[in-house]
């Protein structure tokens, strides 16, 4: 292999060059600040492109543009889209997510926990469905806001959005997707799916890093984080990222079912390879209920970092839900709201793809990932 | 050539060691085998010796690893130290000398080093109980405080003994209760009370722990 096969496209992913070509003038040559009710003509083309890109984006989750508002990512999305509707409304104090959320919508949660709110953790079954009983039962008259993810980062488990989305209208409380996993990859229609707020990032579909957006219901009431000059109609001052937003337009706009499809058959593919391996196991569901570019295998007996490791070395990229990977040296989160056990998570592997992956690489990943497998477990001392 | 990710974290020694550990693989006639870490920990060795009984010699040392690169280089290098020592000699090696002669160890994966030694001590002691030759010591605080330097802080790489996170500490009829003062800022928090349960949960006279938190 030439380069390395990277599979942490679940991460991040490579800029498409044909994204960068339309970014390109908007460095150079029509660097203005957007001009809005005041201005000067030299801004005008950010303007414009700012407005296209937005109708874009608006486009692809079945919104109006004025409800787009653009951020810094996905992380930015997340804290806009629960801590602006706490700042915004007092009067409600208990939010309610799921035990697999992605840190950045955990961490706001547990942040105002500290400030007085109550949270509720749904749990999720064995494949990381959410409990929608329990979901139901948790919901009262102090919840504000539901916030469930549409596709997991870890094991890739799709949940059921536009159940959830019933549930919260008929309670009239807010509900939050978290959709930078799943956007472009399963398709959105946040009218339909009764979604309030949905946050979605460039960077996860061969956009530019440092873009993102939430899409924000009209008639729904949020504090802005980040205030200044009054952009993003007052939801998010700053001077706007015009480069990265006409880069993230296009992004999506270069999609199409084929790459999906692509990276579904080289998933099936791996997926398939990989549970030959003796004693491994799926995290996660299988067929269309699983993103199309996920990958999540326990391999018993083995620990995740070494496996990485050794991968690394053989310049192969991935990620594992072992402890020794964390920042927190503890396991992951997700593995362990499955109702496994820390060792499932430290002998975890994600494997997650993008269209630039080919079927070459899969069978040098398959190879590397069975000798690597062996090789540790000659040495361990468990499963012997 | 740009260093790899794992170059800037590692050593050349001690990934040499993880690619091609030395002295791996079972004892089937081991005088001594004691399994140290936990499979929920993600950090586990098997040791197992061969002693000379006349003048109390490792004359050979072989381990398994589940566990990270730093668990399989530190274990491994921990074996090439001792094999040859006398007990006495081998109970005298520290988990410094593990870091040092691997070309360091980042902080985060100094109890990798601590485990290799722990492991090593207990398939000592285990030896020297069997075989008559020391008595099961007695539950007292200096031996828990003895227990707990084994503990490490994985910010900075060093136990929470001489960090100052051990308070007091009370013990009656195998009972043990601790104050400990880790900040609940601290990242690891989860971690280091899972590494005391660990630790002292297994000592064949503790029937009981229980974990206080000072700041809360």
């Amino acid at each position: 292999m030439q380069r390395p096969v990277y599979l942490d496209s679940a991460t991040t992913t490579a800029l498409d060059p044909e994204v960068l070509e339309v970014m390109r003038p908007y460095f150079f040559e029509w660097y203005g600040s957007p001009t809005h009710e005041y201005g000067h003509t030299f801004g005008l083309k950010a303007r414009e492109a700012l407005e296209r890109s937005r109708e874009e984006i608006a486009r692809s989750i079945g919104a109006n543009p004025e409800e787009v508002i653009f951020t810094s990512g996905g992380t930015e999305s997340n804290n806009l889209a629960i801590r602006g509707p706490a700042l915004a409304d007092r009067d409600k104090q208990h939010l309610i997510t799921s035990k697999i959320e992605h840190t950045s919508v955990l961490n706001v949660i547990k942040s105002l926990e500290r400030t007085g709110f109550r949270a509720s953790y749904l749990n999720v079954d064995g494949e990381g469905f959410i409990d929608l009983e329990q979901l139901k039962n948790e919901i009262n008259k102090e919840t504000l806001l539901v916030s469930v993810q549409h596709a997991n980062q870890e094991i890739g488990t799709i949940q059921d959005i536009e159940e959830i989305g019933e549930i919260c209208e008929d309670r009239g409380v807010l509900f939050h997707v978290d959709a930078v996993q799943s956007f472009t990859k399963i398709p959105i229609d946040v009218k339909k799916m009764n979604i309030n707020l949905l946050s979605i990032s460039s960077h996860k579909v061969h956009g530019p890093k440092g873009v993102g957006a939430l899409y924000v219901r009209e008639g729904v009431k949020l504090s802005p984080l980040i205030e200044g000059g009054y952009n993003e109609f007052g939801l998010r001052s700053g001077t706007e990222n015009i480069p990265g937003i006409v880069g993230f337009a296009k992004a999506i706009e270069i999609i199409n079912k084929g790459q999906l499809e692509h990276m579904r058959r080289l998933r099936d593919y791996l997926m398939k390879s990989l549970l030959g391996i003796p004693d491994s196991r799926l995290n996660g569901p299988v067929g269309d209920k699983r993103l199309c570019n996920n990958v999540n295998i326990a391999f018993r007996f083995v620990e995740g970092e070494s496996v990485l490791l050794h991968l690394d070395i053989r310049g192969i990229i991935v990620t594992t839900g072992s402890a020794c990977f964390s920042r927190t040296l503890e396991p992951s989160h997700v593995i362990l709201a499955l109702g496994l056990k820390h060792e499932d998570a430290h002998g975890s592997m994600r494997f997650s793809l993008s269209k630039y992956n080919t079927l070459e690489e899969m069978d040098y990943t398959i190879k590397n990932v069975k000798d690597v497998i062996e090789q540790l477990r000659v040495i361990s001392p468990v499963g012997r | 050539m740009e260093l790899s990710f794992y170059e800037r974290m590692y050593s050349p020694k001690l990934l040499e060691l993880f690619k091609n550990p030395k002295n791996v693989g079972e004892m089937p006639d081991a005088d001594v085998k004691v399994t140290e870490g936990s499979l929920a920990c993600g950090d586990m060795i098997t040791i197992f010796l061969k002693i000379d009984e006349k003048i109390k010699r490792i004359d050979n040392i072989k381990f398994l690893s589940y566990g990270c690169a730093a668990n399989i280089a530190t274990t491994s290098m921990m074996t090439e130290l001792v094999k040859g020592k006398t007990l006495e000699e081998a109970k005298k090696i520290t988990f410094k000398e593990i870091a040092d002669a691997l070309g360091g160890l980042p902080p985060v994966k100094m109890h990798c080093a601590v485990l290799s030694i722990d492991g090593l001590r207990s398939a000592i002691r285990k030896y020297e109980e069997e075989r008559g030759l020391i008595e099961v010591p007695e539950l007292d605080e200096s031996f828990i405080r003895s227990r707990l330097r084994h503990v490490m802080n994985p910010k900075i790489g060093r136990d929470i003994v001489s960090t100052g996170m051990v308070e007091e500490m009370r013990i009656l009829d195998g009972k043990v209760e601790i104050d400990l003062c880790i900040p609940k800022n601290n990242e690891f928090r989860n971690y280091i009370v899972e590494e005391i349960h660990e630790r002292l949960e297994k000592l064949p006279n503790v029937k009981e722990l229980k974990i206080n938190f000072k700041d809360d």
